[in-house]
């Protein structure tokens, strides 16, 4: 079978599961590239879960993860991934906020949620309320920011060295002895336009 | 150095030898054959004889074999103590350990050249910093570092050890373990290679042997 034919199959299977969650949760869903992606918000995530859990044997919470987009409103998106090993099937959660709305905790139906949610917070700064014990989860100690926001540049603030004299590790503004440098991978042969069949070869193709 | 110009028995050694005419000293005065050492690396070589081709381990058989203990400086000695009892502090961060690993394991065999890994930095000699090291491990690693005692040494495995490497401009990268602990030996590579690693600790073993002195 080709990826074209189970990403089909996958979504003939899906497409009438997305329509009835549709109808018993009233949250909007697509099917695309053979994945069901339901649309809710910060007030209903709980009920949504709740009955995707309950209801649906949607019983794994794998990750919550955020996406940035510093254009809009609401700027932070919070993805839900759900994967049921009763149906062999996932599901994508999708919710909007920003950096001051906070999104009901899912530890309660999830315990799982617990770290999911501190690595959200610790990455964007998205707050989760009803969470029993929001800190950072992976940055440093004393960390400043939020590392995958849109606006926090690539090589931070800080930078440590050890102090021969203080006799410990210190922390310093960044100074970089080289600039990072964006190379241009396009090759000049890239974008050129060849008739159609002219490479040697080339005539079996396409 | 004062020290340096004594001389003092090789212990393991000259204990073998301590009646010249014993049964030991004789045993080694007889011609080298390779049936002796066939365990050895070079005595499956065709036609390898330890007696011909090589001088050191004539020079040592002879002097055996006459006086039953052999003579060399101090500083030797503890050299010599040094480079084959290399006890290697595991401080495996990444994807190197994995290697680091591999070069301890049978294929490649670290302990041929008296290398062990130790788990605890109060009893080695070697810090081998295989991996990325991030922010909130520096503190850490110094801290490992200063609880061995001297003569320590530090082995930088891998670019990201060396130079921050692929997360050079990472905002949670140290730009190479340098900064932190002070580095003997850099070994390059992504990871690099088990042999790559070994190759790195034999140059060590060849710095000890250059610069060491007892009063390091």
């Amino acid at each position: 079978m080709t990826a074209l034919a189970r990403i089909q199959e996958m979504e003939t299977a899906l497409t009438p599961l997305g329509a009835e969650m549709v109808g018993a949760l009233g949250v909007e869903a697509q099917v695309a590239f053979g994945e069901l992606t339901l649309i809710t918000d910060r007030d209903s995530i709980i009920e949504v879960l709740t009955a995707l859990k309950e209801r649906f044997g949607f019983q794994q919470l794998l990750d919550i993860c955020g996406v940035d987009f510093p254009d809009r409103e609401e700027r932070f998106e919070v993805v839900y991934h759900l994967l049921s090993m009763t149906r062999n099937a996932r599901v994508r959660v999708k919710l909007t906020t920003d950096e001051v709305q906070p999104v009901p905790s899912a530890v309660d139906v999830f315990p799982c949620a617990d770290w999911f949610e501190r690595e959200a917070f610790d990455m964007y700064g998205m707050l989760f309320s009803g969470h029993p014990d929001l800190r950072r989860l992976l940055t440093d100690y004393g960390f400043q920011g939020h590392p995958l926001r849109k606006d926090f540049p690539m090589t931070g603030y800080v930078e440590v060295r050890y102090d021969e004299e203080q006799k410990r590790v210190v922390y310093e503004p960044v100074k970089l002895t080289q600039e990072f440098r964006n190379f241009d991978f396009l090759s000049p042969w890239e974008g050129a336009e060849y008739p159609a069949t002219i490479l040697p070869g080339d005539e079996k193709a396409g | 150095m004062g020290v340096t110009t004594n001389t003092v028995p090789l212990i393991g050694v000259g204990n073998q030898g301590a009646s010249p005419v014993g049964p030991a000293s004789s045993r080694l005065a007889t011609p080298m054959s390779t049936t002796m050492f066939n365990t050895g690396a070079r005595s499956s070589v065709e036609g390898y004889d330890p007696a011909i081709h090589d001088k050191f381990f004539e020079a040592v058989n002879a002097e055996l074999g006459e006086r039953g203990f052999i003579t060399t400086s101090l500083d030797d000695v503890i050299n010599w103590a040094r480079t084959g009892s290399l006890m290697w502090m595991t401080f495996g961060l990444a994807c190197c350990a994995v290697e680091m690993m591999q070069a301890s394991m049978p294929r490649f065999d670290m302990e041929r050249f008296g290398m062990a890994p130790r788990a605890s930095p109060r009893q080695s000699d070697l810090m081998i910093v295989a991996g990325t090291l991030t922010n909130k491990m520096a503190p850490a690693l110094r801290k490992v570092y200063d609880q061995m005692p001297d003569p320590r040494y530090v082995l930088s495995m891998g670019s990201c050890a060396n130079g921050g490497g692929y997360y050079h401009y990472s905002y949670s990268v140290v730009r190479g373990c340098d900064r932190v602990v002070p580095v003997d030996v850099y070994v390059p590579g992504c990871p690099p290679t088990a042999e790559a690693l070994l190759y790195g600790l034999l140059q060590l073993q060849k710095k000890i042997r250059r610069t060491g002195t007892i009063d390091r």
